[in-house]
This record gives structure tokens, C-alpha cells and sequence, in this order.
């Protein structure tokens, strides 16, 4: 036994690796605008000697983290920071969430009465008395915009309008599409099919599927959170194991949070469908590179837009296969934006709490906007996209939206057939 | 009152020694209304207080072989909680049997603890892994006992600001160099202040050597004869807590057998051995040591194998021969209480020693009983009572919102009311391993006799972290150069506190611990430049 001693070593989320270099609280984005909170380093492999003494030792001001995981991408030493400062707001908070939390943390309940009533729910929450209610009762603030309802869900779409069609093709994937695509933004899912359509992909919707859950972990909603990821585990596996379909998605979040945070915040196994899932855009790319499929350009297209690398893009370090795809698009010019975080983390600018904070870590985010000064901004997270749209006019797209315009479909769909 | 004006009066007693013991006792003296003066050749606590376990026994430990010692620790275990209840966490303590241990000393052990009044509940094993997650899996037998943590440091110096509240008064970095001697019978000291260098000469009617393990030596001085057996222990400190409660080896004591919970860390110990006596101003620890204890010490909780370790250290044990026995070889490791009036002929003289760092309480009420009947002082002992200061019963429950301020309540009890953080500035952290702010910093250098950065540390555990004093060393040296006006002083006691940090961790200076040091010597050497300053400052003088 002693010839084994101390040759690894071994702690949760690598706290113990940490070496006090604070590289984590220079890239924290929050840190940078307010004194409030302690910062990446402190709130987590610090916090966390003095939480296993005691669990009084807690922090309530952890509550201001974003969990941008740009700490982690920060750390020399692998310290999954973000992981920790997460664990320990799940185990030592000392509230549950407030029912504003609670209707911003239930995308699919909220989200399925309100497509219901699309038009009403549209136009009453952008009224100014509303708006102003929901700002003091609420704590929703009234600078903030909510994203539209669809009249009609993505799903509804889909079976309606697409699913027969999926038959015909030789090759299948599965489509993760997000409660973004299914209650505010159908478009996005529909570019999606069009595209792999395209590139000779039959696409298909998973058996269930639940809000990926990270507003709820946001939130402190952690057992629904669980359940959730659990839903979408199975149905992934079954899509996997079952059908051979990989998964894709068109939402960096979702990605990430069931790719890397189901596992490591709420502890479950995703071993048999994480390497099988993956963003659209860095599945397109690597079957371009496989020399799997090929691609067909319109020749009019000429547009001039800029890349905004969200952060959990930066943290699994997949904005390169969203770049280097839009880079192929001939008539486009492309600007890649310096990587910084936005500020509004999913529900957390919503907070009117967080507001000023989240205006002030995404301002030098919204001056290279405005300095690039391009037609459309693309990212492939979509509240990156309500921020940018709130906050400096522009026009935000998600990079298949983008491919989806300036592909000529019909010469694609030849090219691989 | 400024140094001058302490030499220049008499006291009725002048306690030599600032451990628990000599702390503890120049406590007790004062409440009985004693005049007293407190001297320490170094800073408190750095001595044997300073180098042990930190674990306030239950008495278990010692229950089947010193029955006396082992009813001595469960009473002063108790009054511990009460009095001193910001320096003690009550964690409880597990004594486990291993499939290699006899299980059969375990309803010897659970007796034994009977007759010397020790709580020792038997536990299923299934529920001993419940209650101390960390605990060998495969123990076959556990006994739950009243074993707590104790913060050594905290525990002295509470005891000395105490004294001081009773009108002592107290001097660090003076060293006894000799003690005045009348007619045998000693009427005072020779006192070297190592600030200035100079030496001066101090008046009382009793003089009271608790130097521990340095007792033997300054008994000399008085020209008597005290044999101590310097026993050398040594221990390691984890990154970070990995048990709950003490964990014991149900068995005869023995090499590393016991991991206790201190503050942030948790420290596995202890070796044996005795060594030379001229040998205790620089105990190193070795590389067999550390073997031992990781050896031993991963049996008790097997997560220590792939846990970091900040760092070694040793102290060594006073432990002195029984009195009636000449040739030295019966130890005795209880509490000896030497009259040497009656012993040696010579008046005027007392030595307190043996016992435990936990039992100084009980030590200075003995050795306080025969000063005073020495002086016809009848006043009775309070300090079993009477709560430390940082323990006084809580008037409200303050509101701590911030990490840095529970640290420091955590740490002062209190007294951290005292702790003035209106500003921002004030609100800063120094060391961020440990949540120390600039203001609690302010207040140990005001209050608790904080000359160097070494006894900075000692106060408030700046430095004492993961990073052992990479990121606060210099912000600490940079306070206290500030607020001192001494800038070199400030620098060469940087270079001090962290030559001092890698001194313990040199010995497991590997892994992470290893990338930590190189990363602290890149930025103080590579970045800073501090070793050529500190050399050119050398050239100069």
C-alpha cells in the first residue's frame, strides 16, 4: 500500500490541484465589474477547505456566479472551478428558489401554455405596465425583453410538416432542438432540417425530450434538473444504441449542460451518449473534413457579420468548428469577436438584482459589436443572441441559420446524394 | 506601557515560558491577584504548544495504561469546552479496530474508559462509516469517544490577553540568560531582549519555570537538576479536512495513529523518538518519518494516500523522569509540579512541566496553588469558571455575511468585535487560503504582541494555507512595513516567514505541494528578486 502513496492526487473537481496562481478571478467576467462577489478562486477551491469544515462557512454571495465556466478554461492546473462553486451552491444554499426563479427556471411548462396563447402572451409581456409589475413583484427586470412565443411549436411543425419526408434519406441523426427552438424560435429547427436535409441527413426528433435543464440548475431546481437530464439520457441512449443516430443540437448550452454538467454537477453517467452528442455545427464541419459530404454555395450571397464566442462554446472549445464553417461561405465576411462573456447567463440578467451587473460585464462585448459595426452578429447560444439583440440593435443569428441562407439547397442536396 | 517601564517594577511572580502552560499560569496568577510578569524567549506557542496534534484528548487514549492522566484529560476536555469554546471544535472521536488490531482490546479499552469517567460508546462499524465517511472501510470494530480539536495558538494567546486584563504584564523575544540568585534563593532574572540586545535584570518573589522542554536548561541556570527525555514528534499536515472526527487505532498507543481535524487541514501523528537534548532548538523531520506516517496514517483513513500535503513538522515532548528515580528511566507523562525550595534547598523557584498541551490548565492550577502558598495568597482558583476572552457567552448572534468576517469570528470568537472593517481597504483580503482581512491583521498587530510576520501567522493562520504564503507573505510584510514605519525590518521577516514555510515543506515536497513551492519561488526569487535583496542588504551590514 505505501508504494502507492501519494504518487496521485486525488479530489473532487481537482480542487486540491489548484496552486493559487488566480489566473481563474482575472478571466472571471463578473469579478472584473463588481466587488460583490468573491471571485472564482475564492468562492471555489478556497471556499471549499472552509466549507468541508463547516458548512456555515458558505458564501451566499456565490449566487452572483454566471457559471461562464471561463474559469476552468483559465486554469493551467485542470480545477474544475465553476464545477465547485455549482456543488456548493446545490448543497449549502440557503433558500429554495423564489417563484420568480421557478417560472423562469421551467422553460417547457412555461413554454408550452404560453405558445398556446402566442399573440396574447407576446403582446402582454411587452406592455409597459406589465413590464414595470413584473420588475417590482417579480424582480424580473423591466429593462429586459422576453423572447417571443412561436404560435406554433417546433415539434408540431415537425410532424406536420417534415417527419414523413425523413424516411427517404441514407443516413440519420437525431435533433436535440431545445426549448428555444420549440417555443420561441421554430426557424432555427427548420433551417436545421433544410440543411441536413441538404447534406443527405434524414433528422429526427428524440422519444422525449425535456428542457436540458440549465436554467433549473441555475435556479436551485436540482432534483426536476435531475429528472430531466435523466428523460434525456435515455432517449439519447435509445437514439444511440437503438436507432445508430448520433444527436445534434443547435444550442451550445444545451450541449454543454448535458454534455459535461449532468455528469459532473449532478453526478449521473453520460458515458454511453457523450461522445455521440454534438453541436451541428462541429458535426457539419467534421463530415466536410471526412470528405463525407460536400457543399454547394449560392453565388449571390454576400453579407458581412460577426462571430461572438459564448462561453460555454469557449469552454468546450468548439467555437473553431462554428468559425472555420462560416469561414467556407464564399460571399461571407467574417469577423471573429474577442471572446467575452455577454452578461446575461441564460435567466441571470433577467434577474433585476443582476441587471447593472450583467450590462457592465457584457459592455466591452457590446463596443466591439458596435465597432465591427456588422449586418448580423452570429453566435450559437441563444441568450447570448436576446442580449446582443437588447443591447446593441443588432441582429443576431445561430451559425446553421447563416449556412442555411447562403447554401444553394438544391445543388447541396445533388452534391450528396 | 512601554518596555522600560515593565522592567522597572517587582513582581510578585515571573512565569517563564509562553506556552499554554506559562500562559495558562500567568493567567491564573493574575486572577488570584498576583503582580505578574509573562516572558518568552521567542513568540508563544513555539515551543511544544505550537507542535502537536491539536487535539483536545478525551483521556481515551490513555485510559488502559495511565488511568490518572486519562481522568485528567476528560475533566479538562469539559472544562475546555466551556472556557475556551472558540479555540475548541467539537468533533467527537472514533477509536477503530483494523482487521491486523485485536479486536479483544477493544472491551479492555471501553472498560478502561468506565473507570476514568470517559463516555466510550461501541459502535456497529456499519455505522462508524456512516458517521466519518473517510474512515478505513474495513474496520471490524469502532468506539465513539468525547475527542475534540483544539486550536493550540488561539488557546494561548486567549490565556495571555486574559492575564493582561488581570493586570500582567507580558514580553516576547526576551530570553532568560540567567536568574538572580541571593542567598538560594531566587529573586529574579537576567533578561536578553533580543530586540535590542541589550540585558536587564527583573525582580520577583517567585519565579516559575514553565519552559518545557527548555526547563532543563534554564534549571541549570538556578544551579538544580532537572532530567528531561526529549521525545521528538513528528506530524503532517493535509490540504484540506478529510475526516470529521478524530480517528484513533484502537490499541496500545503507537507510531501515527491518531488523524485529527484541525481548522482547515487535518494532521496525521505522531512519531517517538528520543533525541539529544542539545538537539531541540532544530527539529527536522525525516524522510523515514514521513514514511511512517503515511504508512500508518493512510490505514486510518485511506483517502491521505491521494490527499496533498502541505506540509511536516516536529515538536518535541518534556517529558521528565520521575523525581524519586535518579537514573532517569521511569518517565513520567503526567503533570510534575517541582517545589525546589523543598527539593533543592532553593526558595524562590518552581518548575511546572510534563503533562499535556490540554491539560495546562489544570498544570497552572497546581503550580498557581503553591506560588500562592509560597506569598500566603489564599485567593481560589477561577480559571476552571471563568470563559477566555473570544469565549464570553455571545450577547447577540452577529449577522456575518461575508467570508472573511466568519473566518475571523471563527478564529476570535468574540473578540472579533474588534475587528474594525468599515472600509473596503480594511475589508480585503491578505490571505485568501484562510479568509484573513487586512483589519483582522491590524487588530493581531495592535493586540496580541505581533513583532514579525512568523507571529502574524501564529494569530491569524496568514500563511497557513494552501499556498503557504505565496499570495499573502508579501502582502502581509507589506502591512506591516506600512503600519511599523520599518520597511528592511519588513523585508528580512519576509524572507524569514517564507524560508520557515518551505522548512516544512521541503520534507513532502512533491506533487502538487512541489509545483506550489516552484511557483512561489519563481514569483518571490524570479519576480520579485527578494533573495537579492535580501543579499544586498546582508552586503551592507
Amino acid at each position: 500500500m505505501a508504494e502507492r502513496t501519494q504518487l496521485t492526487s486525488i479530489s473532487e473537481d481537482n480542487f486540491e490541484q489548484c496552486l493559487k496562481c488566480s489566473i481563474c478571478t482575472v478571466y472571471c467576467p463578473v469579478s472584473a465589474v463588481t466587488t460583490a462577489y468573491p471571485g472564482p478562486k475564492q468562492a471555489g477551491p478556497d471556499g471549499e477547505r472552509y466549507r468541508l469544515k463547516d458548512p456555515h462557512y458558505y458564501d451566499e454571495a456565490l449566487k452572483l456566479c454566471l457559471n461562464c465556466k471561463r474559469c476552468e478554461v483559465a486554469c493551467p492546473s485542470g480545477v474544475r472551478v465553476g464545477d465547485i462553486i455549482q456543488k456548493a451552491r446545490m448543497k449549502h444554499q440557503g433558500h429554495g428558489p423564489k417563484l420568480r426563479d421557478m417560472m423562469l427556471a421551467s422553460t417547457d411548462l412555461v413554454g408550452s401554455m404560453a405558445t398556446l396563447v402566442a399573440p396574447i402572451a407576446n403582446f402582454t409581456v411587452g406592455l409597459k405596465p406589465v413590464k414595470a409589475v413584473m420588475h417590482s413583484v417579480l424582480g424580473i427586470d423591466k429593462h429586459r425583453t422576453f423572447p417571443a412565443y412561436a404560435s406554433t411549436k417546433f415539434e408540431t411543425w415537425f410532424r406536420r410538416h417534415a417527419q414523413q419526408e425523413q424516411g427517404r434519406f441514407m443516413r440519420h441523426v437525431s435533433y436535440f432542438h431545445g426549448c428555444y427552438v420549440n417555443y420561441n424560435y421554430p426557424q432555427l429547427g427548420k433551417d436545421l432540417v433544410a440543411v441536413m436535409n441538404a447534406l443527405g441527413y434524414g433528422v429526427h426528433l428524440l422519444d422525449k425530450e425535456k428542457c436540458c435543464g440549465v436554467a433549473l440548475i441555475a435556479n436551485g431546481m436540482y432534483g426536476q434538473a435531475r429528472r430531466q437530464a435523466q428523460t434525456n439520457i435515455e432517449s439519447m441512449s435509445t437514439s444511440v444504441t437503438r436507432d445508430r443516430r448520433p444527436v445534434i443540437t443547435t444550442s451550445s448550452t444545451c450541449t454543454f449542460t448535458m454534455r459535461d454538467e449532468y455528469e459532473h454537477v449532478l453526478g449521473l453517467d453520460t458515458a454511453g451518449v457523450r461522445d455521440s452528442l454534438s453541436l451541428a455545427t462541429r458535426y457539419i464541419f467534421n463530415l466536410i473534413d471526412e470528405g463525407k459530404v460536400r457543399l454547394a454555395f449560392r453565388s449571390d450571397y454576400k453579407r458581412h457579420m460577426a462571430y461572438h464566442t459564448a462561453c460555454h462554446m469557449q469552454r468546450m472549445g468548439w467555437a473553431i468548428y462554428s468559425i472555420e464553417l462560416l469561414r467556407l461561405i464564399p460571399g461571407l465576411q467574417l469577423d471573429v469577436l474577442e471572446s467575452q462573456c455577454c452578461g446575461i447567463a441564460g435567466t441571470y440578467g433577467f434577474k433585476r438584482e443582476n441587471y447593472e451587473t450583467s450590462q457592465a460585464i457584457g459592455s466591452g462585448l457590446f463596443a466591439a459589436v458596435e465597432q465591427a459595426d456588422p449586418e448580423v452578429v452570429v453566435t450559437d447560444c441563444e441568450t447570448c443572441k436576446w442580449q446582443i439583440e437588447m443591447s446593441t440593435g443588432k441582429r443576431v443569428m445561430n451559425p446553421i441559420s447563416v449556412l442555411a441562407e447562403a447554401l444553394d439547397l438544391e445543388a447541396t442536396a445533388a452534391l450528396n446524394k | 506601557m512601554v518596555n522600560e517601564e515593565i522592567y522597572n517594577q517587582r513582581y510578585d511572580v515571573i512565569v517563564i515560558g509562553g506556552g499554554a502552560t506559562g500562559a495558562g499560569t500567568a493567567r491564573d496568577c493574575a486572577m488570584r491577584g498576583l503582580k505578574v510578569l509573562l516572558v518568552e524567549r521567542e513568540d508563544f506557542t513555539n515551543g511544544a504548544t505550537g507542535r502537536n496534534h491539536g487535539l483536545l484528548h478525551s483521556g481515551a487514549r490513555y485510559a488502559v495504561t495511565d488511568g490518572e492522566s486519562a481522568a485528567e484529560c476528560i475533566s479538562e476536555n469539559m472544562i475546555l469546552r466551556k472556557i475556551a469554546r472558540h479555540c475548541v471544535e467539537e468533533t467527537d472521536g472514533l477509536f477503530i479496530t483494523l482487521p491486523e488490531d485485536d479486536l479483544g482490546y477493544q472491551s479492555t479499552f471501553v472498560e478502561a474508559c468506565g473507570r476514568a469517567g470517559i463516555r466510550a460508546e461501541v459502535l456497529d462499524p456499519e455505522e462508524a462509516r456512516r458517521l466519518e465517511p473517510s474512515v478505513n472501510p474495513e474496520i471490524i470494530g469502532a468506539v465513539r469517544v468525547p475527542d475534540a480539536s483544539v486550536d493550540p495558538f488561539r488557546l494561548t494567546v486567549a490565556n495571555v490577553i486574559d492575564a493582561k486584563l488581570h493586570g500582567a504584564q507580558a514580553l516576547t523575544y526576551h530570553e532568560v540568560v540567567g536568574l538572580v540568585v541571593n542567598q538560594n534563593r531566587v529573586e529574579g532574572v537576567k533578561l536578553l531582549d533580543h530586540g535590542t540586545g541589550r540585558t536587564i535584570e527583573v525582580h520577583a518573589e517567585v519565579v516559575v519555570n514553565a519552559a518545557g522542554i527548555w526547563g532543563q536548561r534554564l534549571a541549570k541556570l538556578a544551579g538544580v537538576t532537572i532530567n528531561m527525555f526529549p521525545a521528538k514528534g513528528a506530524l503532517l499536515i493535509f490540504g484540506h479536512r478529510v475526516n470529521k472526527m478524530v480517528i484513533n487505532r484502537c490499541r496500545k498507543p503507537a507510531n501515527a495513529d491518531i488523524l485529527v481535524p484541525d481548522d482547515t487541514v487535518c494532521v496525521i501523528g505522531t512519531t517517538s523518538d528520543r533525541v539529544p537534548i542539545d538537539t531541540v532548538d532544530d527539529m527536522r523531520v525525516t524522510d523515514e518519518e514521513v514514511e511512517v506516517l503515511l504508512r500508518e496514517g493512510e490505514k486510518l483513513a485511506p483517502a491521505l494516500a491521494t490527499t496533498r500535503i502541505l506540509r511536516a513538522y516536529a515538536g518535541v515532548r518534556p517529558l521528565v523522569a520521575a523525581d524519586d528515580d535518579p537514573t532517569g528511566r521511569s518517565i513520567s507523562r503526567g503533570i510534575v509540579c517541582l517545589d525546589h525550595e523543598k527539593r533543592d534547598g532553593l526558595a524562590g523557584f518552581v518548575t511546572i512541566t510534563g503533562g499535556k498541551m490540554m491539560t495546562y490548565r489544570l498544570m497552572a492550577e497546581e503550580v498557581t496553588d503553591l506560588v500562592c502558598a509560597k506569598l500566603g495568597v489564599t485567593a481560589e482558583c477561577r480559571t476552571a469558571i471563568t470563559p477566555l476572552p473570544g469565549s464570553e457567552p455571545e450577547a447577540a448572534a452577529e449577522t456575518t455575511p461575508r467570508f472573511g468576517r466568519k473566518a475571523a469570528v471563527g478564529r476570535h470568537g468574540t473578540m472579533a468585535h474588534q475587528i474594525m472593517a468599515d472600509t473596503m481597504a480594511d475589508r480585503a483580503l491578505v490571505c485568501e487560503c484562510e479568509g484573513v482581512s487586512v483589519a483582522e491583521i491590524k487588530y493581531a498587530i495592535e493586540h496580541q504582541h505581533v513583532n514579525s510576520l512568523l507571529n502574524l501567522r501564529r494569530r491569524t493562520r496568514v500563511g497557513m494555507g494552501t499556498c503557504q504564503g505565496k499570495l499573502c507573505a508579501c502582502r502581509a510584510a507589506s502591512l506591516m512595513g506600512r503600519l511599523s514605519g520599518n520597511v528592511p525590518q519588513a523585508e528580512a521577516h519576509l524572507g524569514e516567514f517564507l524560508d520557515e514555510r518551505w522548512k516544512g515543506v521541503k520534507p513532502i515536497a512533491w506533487g502538487n505541494t512541489l509545483r506550489e513551492a516552484q511557483l512561489t519561488a519563481t514569483i518571490y526569487q524570479g519576480l520579485c528578486g527578494l533573495d537579492k535583496a535580501l543579499a544586498r542588504k546582508e552586503d551592507k551590514q
